[in-house]
């Protein structure tokens, strides 16, 4: 047995510096040259300030912004998470319930009106950047009205925010929300 | 097939039934007798380098010197993680200035890497620094895989010899794992991810202002690279706390995609790689055909139980509708993730040794997360881990031909090989450890007030995360039902006992099982011999794998997810 703990320890720093180190290393370095956007976080830019990234949501509180999904880490970037409650967790009826009531009050829908499920249940995540296009329709009025702008303009933008990839396979249509509201941010610049 | 999203599903089976047999013959090549005689200069550079430290390669070990071996490099491993984590706070590479982790939980989390579990209790971004992310746990991620797969080509060569004392030399075939299997693919799978969008960059963490003028921390690290390696090595830990439902480790639909298909077509490759290594490529077809019925079976009824049924009924007094085809509550799961793809991860993560998930499984159907659950208990052999399913599936094939030939009242043997009273003991100790470690262990935490109260759901779910937690550090999975608080002195201890329970305790019979078969002569097969290529032993073999699981855990989940499927009401 102690016999091959000399091996085991040499072996071990060999291992480690191949799949520790240079594996990472190369990595790294086609990253930071072939695919430079992507390997630092698909960063947003407005007016070349870094404003966030494209694939991280984040929290926009008020009329004049598309609100993301619930968040159980409150889209804190440095830590992510799902709310963990079960389906047969009482607590996680009364949330959505509440959420639901919320939602129809904050965009002024009647009360018999069917929410999203999106809308109301938190990601896995705490970081989804997406919505479903049914959520942000029933946003836009809500938007439209609090930026004085057409529905019609914001219903353009939701298209431009609406991505087809997912579909490819294993997916569904979703709206960006850091897409759509930096559009919006944008739009208030000019 | 709309509900079920079946077009993506197909397209995985088709492409791992297409791909596997090519990489089952690549691993065969890296591990024959001829390949590791052939004087290539690939050979001669390995050779001068492992004969520097004193090993060499021409030279095979006895059955007790490999499994030394494993034992001594996995405790190398072991605490020289421990170390790291523990003084991680001192070492470069640490911009936020985290500080050391606590004892129990750097063991805890040491062995679960060491024995490719990878169950976390920790958050990565919070606890871990770029340093321990990837020379400790990367590295792992790597090493253990290559061990496991060591085992099991030790196990088959074993199947292989003839009158032999000897089943190979472990530090060879770890180095071959490593450097001719597990690298190159990681690294054209790491490549796609970074052009997918996963982050693989120094910054750590960014700082800036929103677009709604609040602040936000941009995590970074080498997170592709890890990321590539944690699902081909069926790891499954993850560099963030939300593992691929984050959208840094799994950007997009397509990553989606490869990652479950990255973390299957290993295990799924191994029963080709065992076809050719001992020439019988009907014997590989059989074993592979087993796993992928069990494995499409637990998919269907994974996919039944939590996209097929209508959870909206949950909200009766509100009026919620469905986001997609199907009437699921997305709680835990991203929108870029489909609820189809929740649930084929989920089957896949928990029938290999992975773990991974992409949705938070407390909040899926309890059902589905039953049926993950039960893939676990399997021992995980549809397809099962990096080398460990195949180990897994051959001692479940022995076991099997002992069966049949119990009723037809003749010797057993399986590939030439005849299986008697020493080997089924082995068996035997294979079979029954891990099951009894995970249950003895989840009866005192039921017991402990302290323990109990971990759990994050009320009822027969909390069961539910306890019971989920021991089958799956037990099995070396890592998944878990993450509402269970798990970081406290007794889960981090009682979870790494039973880590090296389940990875050691059942790798160490591996292995003399391996020893004594290759001391025994391959007799010719008779026509008595029970032919274990032909439909007829994929039947029994798959049978005996759900019976023995079904008998030995049935009262358990009976409690645990039944319980919560009936009160749910769905």
């Amino acid at each position: 047995m102690l016999r091959q703990f000399k091996p085991a320890i040499y072996i071990f720093i060999v291992l480690t510096l191949g799949a520790g180190v240079i594996y990472p290393a190369i990595g790294y370095v086609i990253g930071q040259t072939i695919f430079k956007n992507q390997a630092n976080g698909s960063i947003a830019y407005m007016n070349k300030t870094p404003v966030g990234s494209y694939l991280l949501g984040q929290s926009f509180s008020g009329n004049i912004w598309f609100q993301p999904r619930p968040s159980a880490v409150g889209y804190e970037g440095n830590a992510s998470g799902a709310s963990n409650l079960a389906l047969t967790n009482p607590k996680l009826i009364q949330n959505i319930e509440q959420l639901a009531n919320d939602y129809r009050r904050q965009n002024g829908l009647p009360k018999t009106t069917s929410v999203p499920a999106d809308a109301v249940t938190a990601s896995g995540s705490g970081l989804d950047a997406d919505i479903s296009v049914a959520n942000a329709e029933l946003q836009a009025p809500r938007v439209a009205k609090a930026r004085s702008i057409s529905l019609a303009r914001v219903q353009s933008m939701i298209d431009r925010a609406t991505s087809t990839s997912p579909s490819f396979i294993f997916g569904t249509k979703v709206v960006n929300v850091v897409t759509l509201n930096l559009e919006l941010k944008e739009m208030k610049l000019q | 097939m709309n509900v079920f999203g079946g077009w993506g599903f197909l397209a995985l089976i088709a492409l791992l039934v297409v791909t596997a047999p090519f990489l089952g013959r690549y691993i065969a090549r890296v591990f024959s007798d001829e390949a590791l005689a052939k004087d290539t200069r690939l050979n001669r550079i390995e050779g001068r380098m492992l004969k520097t430290i004193g090993v060499d390669p021409k030279v095979e070990q006895s059955w007790k010197a490999y499994a030394a071996s494993v034992v001594a490099f996995s405790a190398v491993s072991v605490v020289f993680l421990y170390a790291t984590e523990r003084l991680q706070g001192h070492l470069p590479l640490n911009p936020t200035h985290v500080g050391a982790v606590s004892p129990a939980l750097a063991i805890n989390t040491a062995v679960s890497f060491v024995t490719n579990t990878n169950w976390q209790n920790y958050a990565g971004e919070s606890t871990m620094t770029m340093l321990t992310q990837t020379i400790g746990l990367s590295v792992q991620n790597f090493v253990s895989g290559a061990v496991g797969l060591s085992v099991a080509i030790a196990l088959v060569r074993g199947l292989l010899r003839n009158r032999s004392n000897t089943i190979g030399n472990f530090w060879v075939d770890l180095v071959r794992s490593t450097t001719r299997i597990l690298l190159p693919l990681s690294l054209i799978f790491a490549i796609i991810l970074i052009a997918q969008g996963a982050v693989e960059n120094l910054t750590y963490v960014k700082c800036i202002t929103t677009i709604a003028d609040g602040k936000q921390c941009i995590p970074g690290g080498l997170v592709a690279t890890q990321e590539a390696i944690k699902e081909l090595g069926t790891n499954g830990g993850g560099y963030f706390n939300a593992n691929s439902i984050h959208p840094f480790e799994n950007p997009t639909a397509l990553t989606n995609f490869a990652e479950i298909y990255a973390l299957l077509v290993i295990p799924f490759s191994l029963p080709f790689a065992f076809g050719r290594l001992t020439k019988r490529t009907r014997d590989g077809i059989t074993i592979f055909t087993t796993m992928m019925v069990i494995w499409i079976a637990s998919s269907l009824l994974l996919l039944h139980f939590e996209v097929g049924t209508n959870q909206l009924n949950l909200v009766k007094s509100s009026n919620i509708s469905s986001v997609a085809t199907a009437k699921v509550l997305p709680e835990g799961q991203d929108l870029r993730i489909s609820a189809t793809s929740c649930a084929v991860f989920a089957s896949s993560t928990t029938s290999t040794s992975t773990g991974a998930v992409n949705c938070a499984l407390d909040s899926i159907e309890p059902a589905a997360g039953g049926v993950a659950l039960f893939n676990m208990m399997l021992g995980e052999v549809s397809p099962g881990g990096v080398g460990s399913g195949l180990y897994g599936i051959l001692i479940f094939a022995i076991l099997s031909v002992f069966i049949a030939g119990l009723m037809v009242g003749r010797t057993p043997e399986y590939l030439g090989k005849k299986i008697q009273s020493a080997e089924m003991k082995l068996v035997v100790i294979y079979l029954l450890l891990s099951p009894a470690a995970i249950m003895i262990f989840a009866a005192i935490a039921v017991i402990l007030k302290t323990a109990k109260g971990a759990v994050g759901n009320p009822g027969s779910q909390g069961l539910s995360e306890i019971i989920y937690s021991y089958v799956s550090t037990g099995n070396n999975n890592g998944s878990a039902l993450g509402g269970l608080a798990a970081n406290t002195d007794f889960y981090n201890v009682t979870q790494a006992l039973n880590m090296a329970i389940g990875r050691f305790g059942l790798m160490i019979p591996v292995l003399a099982i391996a020893g004594a078969l290759a001391k025994k002569q391959t007799v010719p097969a008779s026509s008595g011999t029970f032919n274990t290529d032909k439909p007829l032993f994929a039947v029994i073999l798959g049978g005996t794998i759900i019976l023995l699981v079904g008998l030995t855990y049935f009262p358990v989940l009976s409690l645990g997810p039944i319980m919560s499927h009936l009160q749910s009401a769905l």
